[in-house]
């Protein structure tokens, strides 16, 4: 049955987030905007304290997708900030085995606040992620890396200030091209493995983006997810690659998610801001009688709208082990677009107030803009949508 | 909770009027639209699936099963994807019957929805747009007064589907400044129907232009009686079946562009394996899918009679400028073939461009 209910569990943990957001993000929202490297200690330490509260735990359904869009309407650079194993837990727990996932996320469970990272781009390899040139050669019971990622989302906290572990991707076999990829984990503290760059951001400067070197850092070998097998079956890749690409239809509708957040904290405040000076949106009317503004108003929540229904709809059919590769694309393009779009605009339609450091909306503009670049830009997601819809492949469509 | 998924009864529906979409209404759909005409026999058949009738109480001759906007609205997407006229055409009846169904009196359901639940196709429509600049179905030009045991119509129409041939007509007009709805039945004094129309598109649909002019209805007429009916309400089921046509007429036109960028050939390669085609599909069936959402979202809030204004006018004008956007990229892409009416995205064209205009032409 087409549905858009909640259960009332399902409300209760969504308002959860919107008041957690709303006491614990905003407040300092500005502060850690304005001081980029310094962690927020005490959130941390009250988020760790909490983790086992549905907001704070990586869901991959219809109502893991609305608490993150309430988070991160709080703020979505200190979201990142929200002790875990994040995105490398993703892949962990998507191809790793029983044991894989005990041994690495187990501790998630305990101690002190850690994370967890995953580094997939390079410097000379981003889209491409197939163009990866880290190494992994095996050396008897161990893998041996080299090479240099950069951009990895908290890889300072998981890595330095935790013992968390970074899901690093690399080539065991250049030849193999795709089908050569694999993923390992790496866990905080390994000899050989460096945290260098800290990226200063246009935005979510709340979340640390750092360069991480393998200089021959070597892993036990049960440390690769998925099989360390180099099967050459086809162009189009085996497991490894493919274990990649399941992780982002996993992940994808959730970053869409933490889009919609930003675009309804803009769209709130412009609202608010409109109510506050008596102006009303009239739904309903003709358009040839609307004014610019309601025009623009509506097309932003229509299109927040949209947005959010497709991630939705990706999410659930996650939720119901249905194949949703299109479904997250979609999802991830058009959120990733509509936000930036809607950000922008409010600031136009808030003039002195939209550009002004005095409130959030600046920010928000900044923080959107990374959903139409991370877990894949805007183009590769329209690039995978439309192989997808077009049912070609790579090589049929570059 | 929730889900995306048409119920096993809702899919089933889906499936039989998607084969009758495909198998008669693919048939016939370019001459309709060339001779302005749909054979009756087509409405007939159509007509036997019971599409309107079968959320219609048995007490006054439907099936009585369950009346759901989503339905109706799942309903509407698969027609309009068959062809958009010959979809209007059919579904022109709900038009009158679930306006009486819903806020009739029950002399007026009486009288009225048996006629829908005929064996045979028997037209009935409703009149609300006016011909003129700024036409704003919240404040009407075509008045209704109180007089005696009666009201006194007055004022013009157009875009009226199917009414010369209609038995009965609900005519909109304002009274006291709100929108009411009256029941005028065919040969009334005063009700003055104009030539058939000429439009862009929907060629095939015969609507007309039509004049009230001192045109007396009794008072038993005003629908919903005393109480006169929410006006807000069936505008709203208005938009949501016009959004979900939109997304049928999209669906259709992108999917023959899409199949057609795959065989054709420029530079050596199908066109589709060039990013400016292939990133133009990519978003059509984004914004088409998002329509469709958007469109199940707000049939799901009128199903549980929640106020769903904002959420049915926002989705219409999305619907109105995705179905635009979506037809002439199907144009676009079959180059100068789309131009030519050999092939029939231009049709879409037309059509799709109309929705912006088509208030209250539909209902589900
Ligand atoms: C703050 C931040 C956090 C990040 N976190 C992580 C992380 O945790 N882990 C991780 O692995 N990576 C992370 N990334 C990296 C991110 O995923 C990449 O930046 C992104 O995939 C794009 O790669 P690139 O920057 O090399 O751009 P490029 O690949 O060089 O792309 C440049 C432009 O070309 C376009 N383009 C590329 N190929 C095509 C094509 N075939 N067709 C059409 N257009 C194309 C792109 O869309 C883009 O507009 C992060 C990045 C940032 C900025
Ligand atoms: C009414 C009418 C009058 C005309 N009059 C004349 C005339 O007098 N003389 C004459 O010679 N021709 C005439 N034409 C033909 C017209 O110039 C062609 O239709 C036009 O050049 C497009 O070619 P096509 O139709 O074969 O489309 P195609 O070349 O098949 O193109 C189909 C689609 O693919 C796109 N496309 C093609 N290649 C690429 C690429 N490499 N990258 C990205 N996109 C691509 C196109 O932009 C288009 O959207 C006329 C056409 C019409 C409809």
């Amino acid at each position: 049955m087409i549905d858009f209910e909640l259960t009332p569990e399902q409300q209760e943990e969504i308002k959860a987030a919107q008041e957690f957001a709303e006491e614990q993000f905003r407040p300092v929202s500005r502060y850690y905007d304005e001081h980029e490297h310094e962690s927020p200690l005490e959130l941390i330490d009250k988020m760790w304290e909490k983790r086992g509260e549905s907001m704070f735990r990586l869901g991959l359904d219809p109502a893991a997708g609305l608490r993150t869009e309430e988070l991160c309407w709080g703020d979505a650079g200190l979201y990142l900030c929200i002790p875990g194993p994040a995105l490398g837990g993703a892949a962990i727990f998507l191809s790793g085995t029983k044991e894989q996932i005990g041994q690495f996320l187990g501790k998630f469970n305990e101690g002190k606040p850690k994370w967890g990272a995953m580094a997939m781009t390079e410097p000379h390899a981003g889209s491409d992620t197939a163009a990866i040139s880290t190494t992994a050669v095996r050396d008897g019971d161990e893998w041996v890396l080299n090479g240099e990622k950069i951009f990895v989302t908290m890889g300072k906290r998981a890595l330095e200030d935790s013992d968390g572990f970074v899901v690093v991707w690399a080539t065991v076999d250049k030849s193999a091209g795709r089908a050569g990829m694999k993923s390992f984990v790496v866990p905080a503290g390994t000899p050989g493995m460096r945290v260098e760059k800290l990226e200063k951001k246009l935005g979510i400067r709340a979340s640390d983006t750092v360069t991480i070197v393998f200089s021959d850092c070597r892993i036990p070998f049960d440390n690769i997810l998925g099989s360390p097998e180099v099967k050459k079956v086809d162009k189009a890749g085996t497991k490894g690659f493919k274990g990649a690409m399941a992780t982002f239809d996993a992940t994808r509708p959730i970053v869409a998610a933490q889009a919609i957040g930003i675009g309804r904290a803009a769209l709130d405040f412009v609202k608010e801001t409109l109510q506050k000076e008596g102006i009303k949106i009239r739904y309903g009317v003709p358009r040839q009688k609307l004014t610019a503004l309601e025009r623009d108003v509506m097309e932003m929540e229509a299109n927040y709208k949209a947005a959010k229904l497709l991630t939705l709809r990706a999410l659930w059919m996650m939720s119901q082990l249905q194949p949703n590769s299109l479904e997250s694309s979609m999802a991830k393009t058009k959120a990733g677009l509509a936000v930036t779009r809607i950000t922008q605009k409010a600031v136009e339609i808030m003039g002195p107030l939209g550009y002004s450091r005095k409130y959030l909306l600046e920010k928000w503009m900044r923080d959107a803009k990374i959903n139409d670049i991370f877990e894949g830009t805007g183009q590769i997601n329209m690039l995978v949508t439309a192989r997808r819809v077009l049912n070609y492949s790579r090589d049929q469509l570059k | 909770m929730i889900s995306f998924s048409p119920t096993e009864e809702q899919q089933m529906i889906m499936t039989m009027v998607r084969q009758f979409a495909a198998g008669e209404m693919r048939r016939i759909y370019r001459e309709c639209d060339e001779n302005g005409e749909i054979p009756g026999s087509i409405v007939d058949t159509a007509w036997k699936m019971g599409l309107v009738s079968s959320s219609i109480p048995e007490d006054y001759g439907g099936l009585g099963g369950e009346r759901s906007t989503i339905t109706g609205s799942l309903i509407g997407e698969e027609l309009a994807w068959g062809d958009l006229s010959i979809a209007m055409h059919i579904l022109c009846p709900a038009l009158l019957a679930y306006p009486v169904l819903e806020m009739g009196t029950e002399t007026q359901r009486k009288r009225y929805l048996p006629l829908v639940c005929d064996e045979k196709y028997k037209s009935a429509t409703a009149a609300l747009i006016e011909p003129r600049f700024g036409f704003d179905p919240y404040s009407l030009s075509t008045t209704a007064r109180p007089d005696g045991n009666e009201y006194v119509l007055d004022g013009e129409k157009c875009y009226v589907p199917l009414a010369a041939e209609a038995d009965v007509l609900l005519v909109y007009a304002r009274e006291d400044g709100s929108g009411q709805g009256f029941i005028v039945e065919k040969g009334t004094n005063g009700l003055l129907i104009g030539e058939r129309e000429k439009n862009m598109g929907i060629k095939a649909l015969a609507t007309y232009e039509l004049s009230l002019k001192n045109c007396r209805v009794p008072k038993e007429n005003r629908l919903g009686g005393e109480e006169g009916c929410d006006f807000a309400g069936i505008m709203n089921c208005s938009r949501v079946a016009l959004s979900a046509m939109a997304t049928g007429v999209a669906k259709a036109a992108f999917e023959y562009s899409r199949d057609y960028a795959k065989e054709r050939v420029a530079f050596g390669e199908p066109i589709a394996s060039r990013q400016a085609i292939a990133f133009m599909l990519a978003e059509m069936a984004i914004e088409i899918d998002a329509t469709r959402l958007m469109t199940w979202e707000a049939a799901w809030m009128l199903d549980r009679k929640e106020e769903a204004t904002k959420e049915a006018s926002l989705v219409k004008a999305y619907a109105d400028d995705m179905v635009l956007m979506v037809t002439d990229r199907a144009v676009q892409i079959l180059g100068g073939h789309g131009y030519v009416r050999e092939h029939p995205v231009e049709l879409w064209l037309r059509n799709g461009r109309g929705f912006v205009t088509f208030d209250g032409m539909a209902v589900v």
